[in-house]
């Protein structure tokens, strides 16, 4: 397993700087775009706090989420369909769970690298109000995971690119935009709201929230915990078996 | 200008008909996954507008134009997400998939062994990259009426408005994917495109932008054309908005001329 | 009438020279062939004579027009076969004639009865709709011979029409190939097999270094620059080298290649029962009649498939 994460992070030293584009700057300029344009005409502020710093861990949690889709979805189908690296992999001494934790873990590291270096920034435009802001990195990366998992499933599942368009466009836009990142989820219509409940971002969204802010989550940290881990668990199983149908012939 | 730079490329008797054989074939191609793909394409402005609109709409409250006029925040938002995202789809098949046809498929290359000419090809993908546009468009602007967020009458207006905001990136889509090397490059062209999104006035005007940027922001092609189908459904358009359809003609010729040159020199060597 | 007509035709890449200066002349109904190594030059010519590059010196007429400026209507009476197959990946096979058929302004009633003609001609028509990428090398190659036909061209380039396919897919081929000669179609092809250029060609011209250096029917070629067979020798050792003096006085000329030795002889039999009585005893020995292999290893001094 050790041997493909290595093999990964090597990679990710050629490519670094394009990442940063899409994992850093991309989302710092949604902040200032968004947040901060936006935050001029909220004018009473959001519960209480200036609109930008309501939204900033919102933005976190949502960039935890589009870098691990991201890491998931070609690169995964890819190395099944174009580089066929996989199957190299299948072909060394290693198990299926070795390649796709080793992936995995991949993508968590590239979560954590995202969300941290956002936090950061944040922190330098003063919106965090608690230290228990720290804590949005492992969030972000139980997110991430939650994320990453089903995704790997469904990009092994694929052999057509357009499919994954469909996935940004069914899956991860929705949910991006209905989970609490831009305006409260509880302004939405009761149906609606149950559907940003059932995303695994809005969760983490809250938890982010409650921990930059130093305030109470709307729910149980336990019961968030719980639902995001219950993703992960799910995902990982089923992408284990995409991946023993597709490399065990 | 375009009528001025058109005629003398494709001065070529019967290159409307052979730009729509390249049509023809995309349409050859339609598949499954891409009627999927179309809806979905459909479904995002609207998301955005659900969200944006009326979620923050709904913190923000009323917004003050420049010219005094009171309108919801949901009225404001939704000719620039139809302005976007006429950019996003005029974009995403003049680079892309325009790309990809024309350095890895090879598939110019067997279409130029025919009577068919570079600009022709170039003409016919425009064409057939608007005809999914405009239903795009077309769909957004009813649901716009829908909502009450602009009269049927002017939604006609911003429909013209918005076929047009389609072609003017159509052709610059296409004049940069004749420069691009490899994928990467696209990175930028996304990043670019993301940023003219968050800053053209989309979100709030742009006179609450500091001055420099604002300048910045009014000389880019999304923010012109922002500018003209907000000025549209909102019905306060004027002459000024003369110079929104001037520059975005411009922009249409100046894309057309130099992907049709590049592309003759790329193909054809 | 001359369809195709090259004096001194010049392609130069960035200072590179791909095709250096040559001469043709393609008369109506005849076959003719550019026979060459890699990076003779072939592909380069059949592009400028395909109209889609243009040529960087000399004088080229095509159909008695000119290439860069009348692209488009010579292209309208050509048929192209490139080297390597560019068809369309998102349609079926059918489909990949049909839309062809209508970059030619072809009607589509007419485009669909003529693809289905095709299909039969190339033997695919049980793949008229699958797709075109779970094909077979050679049947992929067979529906771009197939395509370039589509619009009853007066010309039909082919660049390599056979290189790939196995003995019988080639056969196939060059029989479809001999049909569409015998129906008075002028055929354009480059090849570096000589079986090809000898079954195929009624006129070839042997290209190296983007040169011409012979030109003539395959018959006259070989008569004028080989001799009538050829005795090849394999002997089983490191080197062919120091055998080579052994054979001194044997037959018109002696060639050495890595993994064998050529005697260029009138008779065959007559030099082997030579070498035997010379106290050679060679591993290996065939006798066969001069090929234009042999002809183009006179000329250069190298093989033509390495
Ligand atoms: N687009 C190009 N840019 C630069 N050099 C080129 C280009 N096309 C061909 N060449 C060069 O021109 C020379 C002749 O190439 P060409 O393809 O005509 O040879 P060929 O006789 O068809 O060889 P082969 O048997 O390998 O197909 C080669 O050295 C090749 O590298
Ligand atoms: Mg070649």
């Amino acid at each position: 397993m050790f041997y493909v994460l290595e093999y990964y992070l090597i990679n990710y030293r050629r490519v670094w700087r394009g990442s940063v584009l899409s994992s850093f700057i991309l989302p710092l300029l949604t902040m200032l775009g968004f947040g901060v344009g936006v935050g001029a005409y909220v004018t009473g502020g959001v519960e209480g706090v200036p609109y930008l710093d309501w939204m900033v861990p919102g933005l976190i949690a949502s960039t935890a989420l589009q870098v691990a889709v991201g890491e998931s979805t070609w690169p995964v189908m890819g190395a099944f369909s174009w580089d066929r690296l996989y199957f190299a992999q299948a072909a060394a001494p290693l198990r299926i769970t070795d390649i796709l934790d080793g992936h995995l873990i991949f993508v968590v590291l590239r979560t954590l690298l995202s969300s941290a270096a956002f936090l950061a920034i944040a922190a330098a435009f003063g919106t965090l109000h608690s230290w228990w802001a720290l804590l949005t990195l492992p969030i972000a990366a139980l997110v991430g995971l939650a994320v990453a998992t089903p995704t790997f499933a469904y990009s092994a599942t694929i052999t057509v690119d357009s499919y994954l368009s469909i996935l940004y466009r069914f899956g991860v836009i929705p949910m991006s935009l209905f989970s609490g990142v831009f305006f409260p989820v509880e302004s939405l219509p009761l149906v609606f709201k149950w559907v940003a409940y059932a995303f695994p971002l809005w969760h983490a969204v809250d938890l982010s929230r409650a921990a930059t802010l130093g305030i109470a989550p709307a729910w149980s940290t336990a019961g968030h915990l719980l639902y995001l881990a219950l993703w992960v668990a799910a995902g990982w199983l089923l992408a284990l078996r995409q991946f023993r149908r597709r490399l065990v012939l | 200008m375009v009528t001025l730079v058109l005629p003398r490329l494709i001065s070529y008797e019967g290159a409307a008909r052979r730009s729509g054989y390249v049509v023809e074939r995309n349409a050859a191609t339609l598949s499954r996954s891409y009627w999927l793909v179309m809806i979905s394409g459909f479904l995002e402005p609207v998301l955005y507008l659900f969200s944006i609109g009326l979620g923050v709409g709904s913190l923000v409250g009323d917004l003050t134009l420049p010219d005094g006029r009171v309108i919801e925040y949901a009225a404001f938002v939704a000719p620039a997400m139809l302005a976007s995202s006429s950019m996003t789809g005029a974009l995403s098949e003049t680079t892309f998939n325009f790309f990809g046809k024309m350095k890895f498929r090879k598939l110019y290359d067997g279409m130029l062994a025919t009577p068919v000419r570079p600009i022709e090809i170039a003409l016919g993908e425009l064409a057939w990259a608007m005809a999914r546009g405009n239903i795009y468009a077309a769909a957004f602007l009813v649901i716009m009426v829908a909502m009450d967020l602009t009269t049927p009458a002017r939604a006609v207006l911003a429909f013209f408005a918005a076929i047009l905001v389609g072609f003017a990136f159509g052709g610059l889509g296409m004049a940069l994917s004749t420069y691009m090397k490899s994928w990467q490059d696209f990175d930028i062209v996304v990043s670019v495109q993301f940023t003219l999104f968050l800053f053209s006035g989309t979100f709030v005007p742009a006179t609450s932008y500091p001055a420099a940027l604002r300048w910045l922001v009014e000389a880019t092609p999304l923010y012109r054309a922002v500018d003209l189908i907000r000025a549209l459904t909102t019905g306060s358009a004027g002459w000024f908005q003369l110079l929104d359809i001037a520059y975005l003609l411009a922009a249409l010729a100046l894309g057309l001329t130099i992907a049709g040159r590049r592309m003759g020199k790329l193909l054809l060597k | 009438m001359t369809l195709i007509h090259a004096r001194g035709l010049v392609k130069r890449f960035e200072g590179f020279t791909a095709v250096d200066g040559i001469d043709v002349d393609v008369q109506p109904g005849e076959a003719f062939g550019f026979l060459g190594p890699n990076g003779a030059g072939k592909s380069s010519t059949m592009r400028m004579i395909g109209c889609v590059s243009p040529p960087t010196g000399g004088e080229l007429r095509i159909l008695g027009m000119d290439p860069v400026r009348e692209g488009p209507k010579i292209r309208a009476r050509l048929g192209v076969c490139p080297q390597l197959d560019n068809l369309d990946l998102e349609l079926t096979v059918r489909e990949n004639l049909t839309t062809y058929a209508r970059f030619f302004g072809i009607p589509r009633k007419v485009a669909r009865a003529r693809a289905d003609e095709l299909l039969d001609f190339v033997q695919l028509t049980e793949r008229a709709d699958s797709k075109v990428e779970p094909l077979s090398g050679g049947m992929k190659r067979r529906l771009t011979i197939a395509r370039a036909l589509v619009n009853e061209p007066e010309i039909v380039l082919l660049d390599e029409p056979t290189t790939g396919l196995d003995p019988q897919a080639r056969h196939l081929v060059w029989e479809r190939l001999f049909r569409l000669k015998q129906q008075g179609v002028t055929l354009v092809l480059t090849t570096h097999y000589m079986d090809e250029a000898e079954q195929l060609c009624d006129r070839l011209v042997v290209m190296d270094a983007g040169k011409i250096v012979a030109e003539g029917s395959p018959r006259a070629l070989i008569d004028r620059y080989s001799t009538r067979e050829v005795v090849e020798l394999r002997f089983a050792a490191e080197s062919q080298e120091p055998f080579a003096s052994k054979l001194d006085g044997i037959g018109e000329r002696v060639e050495v290649l890595p993994d064998r030795i050529l005697l260029y002889v009138e008779h065959g039999d007559e030099a082997v029962a030579e070498v035997q009585g010379r106290a050679l005893s060679p591993a290996g020995v065939l006798v066969r009649r001069s090929s234009l292999e042999d002809v183009f290893l006179t000329l250069t001094g190298r093989t033509l498939v390495d």
